[in-house]
């Protein structure tokens, strides 16, 4: 920018596209370059590891899966567990938040309001300022251990409810649902039968979303289980820092990073555009 | 049949009705947590050893024992110094990509496989990425043995060691995880720029970093604002990322620990009188950076 001011007519359109690149070359690289080596890493033995960095890759990689499945921890039931717990809370989160945007933007009641404006003024505030009550919270319900405490509170979820509320705004017509009135179908009918299927692109998007920060969530998975049985993936990865990792074999470390964010990065991979213009979309308020 | 202003209540109890699981959900996990944790920063309450302290009303005296003994202070200050060695290289950077990405003049190629890969590190696993960097920044890992393969250095260099690069590392992976967002954001925020500006600036024979100065930044100013003020939301709450890292101890000599890291110690060791107080603290400057927020783009909605 600097080099732009020295020269008065500023610089040719050639020369701004040249650093452009440049940059986002140099961006691109530090982005995927510890993919590259986590990659690289996975298919090598321990005694390769320890003698240092080579840019290929080596053959090791079952070898490293085969002794990480059959070593101390429970990476499969990890995963399973953190499908449970993303995929239903997903499922939950985008229906309910829809249902919730339904009623706030469809229907005329006294307190909607008053009601909108505590969803909103809510949004902004962390799940870990009220986890310590919740933690105690979970303890009375004896919830301990297991993934209710987890997946059901995505049912108020402010953020993805003022998406869909953006989102309804621009999609759902009040004259539709009349029409659905005099058709004679019923108002849960018309919610589940009409608007959810008219809303299946932003529930697309929300739902990966939920999925994805419920997969890498570590915080409050963290202080509600303790029973290896329950454990999710970020728990186990914390419990691998943890253990004496020098006398770890280091591939078994490499490919459990790698099994862990795996599934995210070949949904990411398959869904990219939409996420992107998902992003984009929510950012655009009033 | 009845008459027509009936039937308009009738159906409106239908939001009352659809909205009965969110409220009762939040009322049960987040409003009933949120009072328990006020009313639990009033009560002194932990383990002495094997010994049940509490609970016993004690008023303020918690937060007293907080602010006296200083720790807070300088895990707040820990913090603040992570959120801005991590969010000046990412705004700087967000700004230059996302002026870029909405440049029609620049016709950039391949833009959309570039934005794919920046917004990439958003989605995955912090911890996994924290330990990842653990791992190639360790005394015999990767980075080390490429560094000395080049020849930078010739004994391992001790990153988690030193304030300097434990810092460093944690910002470093913070601003990858989220510049990509925040150019997204910004991006989005300069295409909604009235195009007709741009091409007067041009005729008037206005450059590009004049164009920049003059107009994206002020007409972006409430976004920027809802950037800068939700990423310090978000900065507030770092934790996964050093947790992992130093493995909760927020080493070297706990330059590295957060206010959230604090908050999960006395979690974990069962003070709640203590916690309850961090707790309250955090939810306090988080409502205060809330309702900037909730100013500034009420502000925009008048104007639009």
């Amino acid at each position: 920018m600097n080099e732009n001011k020295n020269l008065k007519k500023g610089l040719g359109i050639h020369a701004r596209r040249f650093i452009a690149y440049i940059v986002l070359i140099l961006v691109t690289f530090a982005c995927l370059f510890w993919f590259y080596v986590l990659f690289i890493n996975a298919t090598r033995s321990n005694g390769e590891l320890q003698a240092g960095f080579t840019p290929l890759p080596s053959t090791h990689l079952l070898e490293n899966w085969n002794n990480l499945v059959h070593g101390t921890l429970p990476v499969w039931q990890g995963m399973i567990n953190s499908l449970i717990v993303s995929v239903l809370s997903a499922a939950l989160c985008t229906y309910f938040s829809t249902m919730t945007a339904y009623a706030i933007h469809a229907y005329d009641f006294k307190l909607k309001k008053y009601i909108y404006a505590f969803i909103l003024a809510v949004m902004m505030i962390p799940t870990q300022v009220t986890a310590l009550g919740f933690v105690k919270l979970v303890g009375t319900l004896k919830m301990e251990d297991t993934f209710i405490p987890l997946i059901v509170p995505t049912i108020a979820a402010p953020v993805t409810f003022f998406y869909m509320k953006q989102y309804m705004e621009s999609t759902l017509p009040v004259s539709l649902i009349e029409a659905a009135r005099i058709d004679g179908s019923g108002e849960f009918h018309t919610f589940n039968n009409i608007v959810l299927p008219l809303m299946k692109p932003a529930i697309a998007v929300q739902a990966i979303f939920t999925f994805v920060s419920s997969w890498n969530n570590y915080f409050v998975p963290a202080l509600i289980l303790h029973n290896d049985k329950k454990k999710t993936l970020p728990i186990l990865i914390a419990q691998l820092r943890a253990a004496d990792w020098l006398k770890f074999d280091m591939g078994q470390v490499y490919v459990m990073i790698a099994f862990s964010i795996f599934p995210v990065i070949i949904i990411y991979l398959i869904l990219s555009r939409h996420i992107v213009q998902g992003v984009a979309l929510g950012s655009v308020k009033g | 049949m009845k008459k027509k202003s009936s039937k308009a209540v009738r159906y409106n109890k239908w939001g009352y009705i659809f909205l009965i699981p969110f409220i009762l959900v939040y009322v049960v996990f987040q409003l009933i947590p949120l009072f328990n944790t006020i009313y639990n920063s009033f009560f002194e309450n932990y383990l002495s050893g094997l010994t049940q302290i509490g609970p016993n009303f004690v008023g303020l005296e918690n937060y007293k024992t907080l602010f006296t003994q200083g720790d807070i202070w300088i895990y707040a200050k820990n913090t603040m110094i992570l959120w801005i060695m991590c969010f000046v290289p990412q705004i700087i950077l967000s700004l230059l990509l996302g002026a870029w990405f909405s440049d029609v003049r620049l016709k950039l190629k391949g833009s959309r496989f570039f934005k794919t890969v920046i917004y990439l590190p958003n989605l995955i696993m912090a911890s996994a990425f924290s330990m990842l960097f653990f791992t190639l920044f360790s005394d015999g890992g990767p980075i080390n043995s490429i560094l000395m393969q080049i020849g930078i250095i010739s004994e391992p260099y001790k990153f988690l060691a030193n304030t300097g690069s434990a810092r460093g590392l944690i910002a470093l992976m913070n601003c990858l995880m989220w510049f990509g967002n925040t150019t997204i954001l910004l991006m989005a925020g300069m295409m909604g720029i009235d195009t007709s500006l741009f091409e007067a600036a041009e005729v008037d024979g206005a450059t590009s970093t004049q164009v920049f100065y003059k107009i994206t930044l002020p007409l972006l100013r409430p976004i920027l604002v809802y950037v800068v003020i939700t990423s310090l939301i978000g900065g507030l709450q770092l934790f996964d990322v050093p947790q992992i890292l130093t493995n909760g101890t927020g080493d070297p000599m706990r330059s590295t620990m957060t206010l959230i890291m604090f908050l999960n110690k006395h979690l974990y060791s069962k003070n709640y009188g203590m916690a309850g107080a961090v707790s309250v603290i955090l939810f306090i400057i988080t409502a205060i950076l809330s309702l900037i927020v909730f100013k500034v783009t009420g502000n925009d909605k008048r104007k639009a």
